[in-house]
């Protein structure tokens, strides 16, 4: 055992894991922070837009416009997300000037991602009860406060449950990215730990992914449960094992 | 002064058109509490969603106070919507809002300063008896205590008119009483006029001034409670305010008669007088009385006698009497 310690090849696959891994880590919420506002951004107001726009909704907008963006939606997440990062490679030069390395696989992840948030919201806002809308509009409210107000305050344990799980498919979808050349723990499992065989990688690498997980799902779970208040206290824990979603992936 | 004149509304359906509300001409005046009644599915929802517009009239003119909201901007529509305050069957609180930021809400529409709106909300929390609840969330509440801040939250906003659209129906006879009799005392207090949608006429007679019928879309009586209850003209009408009175057709008889009560006070002493004064007995086959604004009114089916004089004589005895009204149910087959 002291023998393979001070094997000059082990050590030095000590150092590369021990430097390498904060840097992997780093990397990995770095793109996965980064892309889950993006896809926010974008995804949230189209969310919102395919409850809201539609015939007897809050503010219904004209047919053609939500046939033209429930149409984009759906083609978008009907791409495989390794294609779409080949297809869009152009794309990533464009925004960030480069089309290889960690920055440039958060463009292809939001493009992915955005149309999956919305969906996410979508069915979020859905959940509002159809009567505590139509109340608020008897008192006179506007659409843009049915949303801000109504809609949105009372999805939001869904919404938290929602965020949580679009994060951790961008954080997973981001480590697939690690093979198109970007960084983080998924570059480092595939081409440090697969490809030149550094099975101790490989597995460190996956295992600190799992872990990553658990962590955000659990704060995520226990946000939503701790902030809904259609709860009573003594339903918190049933209403937590509920809550659990289901992992799934962009499409 | 809340005025329909004229108004229709009709739903496409798969199965073509249908018209839930024709032609209804209705004025309601400030202070009445006004019910309105009908059979499920008669329109009194519509009807009732008509008059803040959130369901828009197909043709016709929603005004209140003159001025018709058929013709307002969306933004002046919002305004006039933020006095004409509406309760619900299924609440409609938000969930996620305690007690007072609920009552709070429209005021926050209505761009009342936070500190004035919370200072209301909390005078209203103890107008409906529950000052203790401005931190609970409506999930902590009973049903009867989620209608109590539902109206709080009506009224926190000063609205002229407040809308029920079956707001008790959720509730158990005792709650109902309560938020009944908190309706009517604000009604008292605070001069708002109220409509009330129901299918129990037990909850028009506990409150309301004046009765409006719905059958079919088709507004049938309407006036004040007594006289409408007293002598329902129409078929709708009796089969809502005398349900009991259409379930005794296995009786067989000769001649029925439907003698109406207006206002006298139980019928017992008429059959009795009727025996002694004429001598003719009757069969009675039905009957329905209730007590409207403290005044007994019902109706009662009489089987008269195959004798065509003892018939006759009884009729006459029956016309001569005060508060009472006769009428022969001639297709009344035992
Ligand atoms: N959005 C709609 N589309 C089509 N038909 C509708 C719609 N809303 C109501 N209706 C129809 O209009 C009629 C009246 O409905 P409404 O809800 O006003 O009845 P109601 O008198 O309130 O009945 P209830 O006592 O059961 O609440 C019903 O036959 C209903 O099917
Ligand atoms: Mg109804």
């Amino acid at each position: 055992m002291a023998e393979l310690l001070q094997n000059e090849e082990v050590l030095r696959l000590l150092e590369l894991t021990k430097n390498g891994l904060l840097f992997a880590i780093w990397e990995t919420l770095y793109v996965t922070v980064i892309s889950t506002f993006f896809s926010y951004v974008i995804g949230l107001p189209l969310g919102v837009i395919t409850v809201v726009g539609e015939p007897g909704g809050v503010l219904p907008l004209p047919r053609p416009v939500m046939a033209v963006i429930n149409f984009v939606i759906n083609i978008l997440r009907s791409v495989p997300f390794l294609i779409l990062m080949v297809v869009v490679i152009p794309l990533s030069r464009f925004f960030v000037g480069t089309s290889i390395g960690t920055t440039a696989t958060i463009v292809p992840l939001i493009i992915a991602a955005f149309p999956f948030v919305a969906r996410l919201v979508e069915a979020s806002l859905r959940e509002v009860d159809g009567g505590v809308v139509e109340a608020a509009l008897s008192m006179g409210c506007s659409p843009l406060q049915v949303i801000t107000k109504v809609m949105i305050p009372e999805s939001r344990p869904s919404l938290i449950s929602g965020f949580t799980t679009a994060f951790i498919t961008i954080l997973s979808y981001g480590a697939m990215a690690g093979a198109i050349g970007g960084g983080g723990l998924g570059s480092m499992a595939l081409n440090l730990g697969y490809q030149r065989r550094m099975t101790i990688i490989l597995w460190v690498s996956v295992v600190v992914l799992v872990i990553l997980v658990q962590i955000f799902q659990s704060i995520g779970s226990r946000a939503s449960v701790r902030l809904d208040k259609r709860v009573r206290k003594v339903d918190r824990k049933q209403k937590r094992k509920a809550n659990k979603v289901e992992k799934a992936g962009f499409q | 002064m809340i005025e329909l004149k004229q108004v229709s509304k009709v739903f496409p359906t798969e199965d073509g058109d249908f018209e839930a509300l024709s032609n209804i001409d209705l004025t309601i005046e400030d202070g009445d509490i006004f019910g309105i009644v009908g059979m499920s599915g008669a329109g009194k929802s519509t009807l009732v969603r008509c008059i803040n517009l959130l369901e828009r009239p197909t043709s016709g003119g929603v005004y209140i106070d003159g001025a018709n909201l058929m013709d307002m901007t969306s933004a002046q529509l919002r305004q006039t919507r933020r006095s004409i305050s509406m309760i619900f069957q299924q609440f409609n609180l938000l969930m996620q809002r305690t007690c007072l930021k609920n009552i709070c809400f429209p005021m926050e529409i209505a761009g009342v300063p936070a500190s004035e709106a919370k200072k209301r909300a909390l005078e209203y929390l103890d107008i409906v008896g529950l000052p203790d609840k401005a931190n609970a969330y409506p999930a902590q509440l009973s049903g009867g205590q989620k209608q109590r801040i539902a109206i709080a939250r009506a009224l926190a906003s000063n609205p002229k008119v407040l809308l029920c659209d079956e707001a008790t129906s959720a509730l158990d006879p005792t709650t109902t009483r309560s938020i009944l009799r908190l309706i009517k005392d604000i009604n008292q207090r605070l001069g708002i006029t109220v409509v009330v949608i129901t299918h129990e006429m037990a909850v028009v007679e506990e409150i309301c001034t004046h009765v409006a019928i719905l059958d079919h879309g088709h507004m049938v009586e309407t006036g004040k409670v007594e006289e409408v209850f007293s002598n329902p003209k129409t078929e709708a009408g009796r089969k809502l305010v005398f349900p009991e009175g259409a379930n005794i057709d296995q009786f067989p008889v000769a001649d029925v008669v439907r003698v109406v009560f207006n206002g006298g006070s139980s019928y017992e002493p008429l059959i009795a007088s009727l025996a002694i004064d004429c001598g003719v007995k009757v069969n009675i086959l039905g009957a329905d009385t209730r007590n409207v604004n403290g005044q007994a009114f019902g109706s009662m089916l009489l089987g008269l006698p195959e004798d065509k004089a003892e018939s006759a004589k009884a009729m006459a005895y029956l016309k001569s009497q005060n508060n009472v009204t006769v009428e022969e149910v001639p297709d009344y087959h035992g």
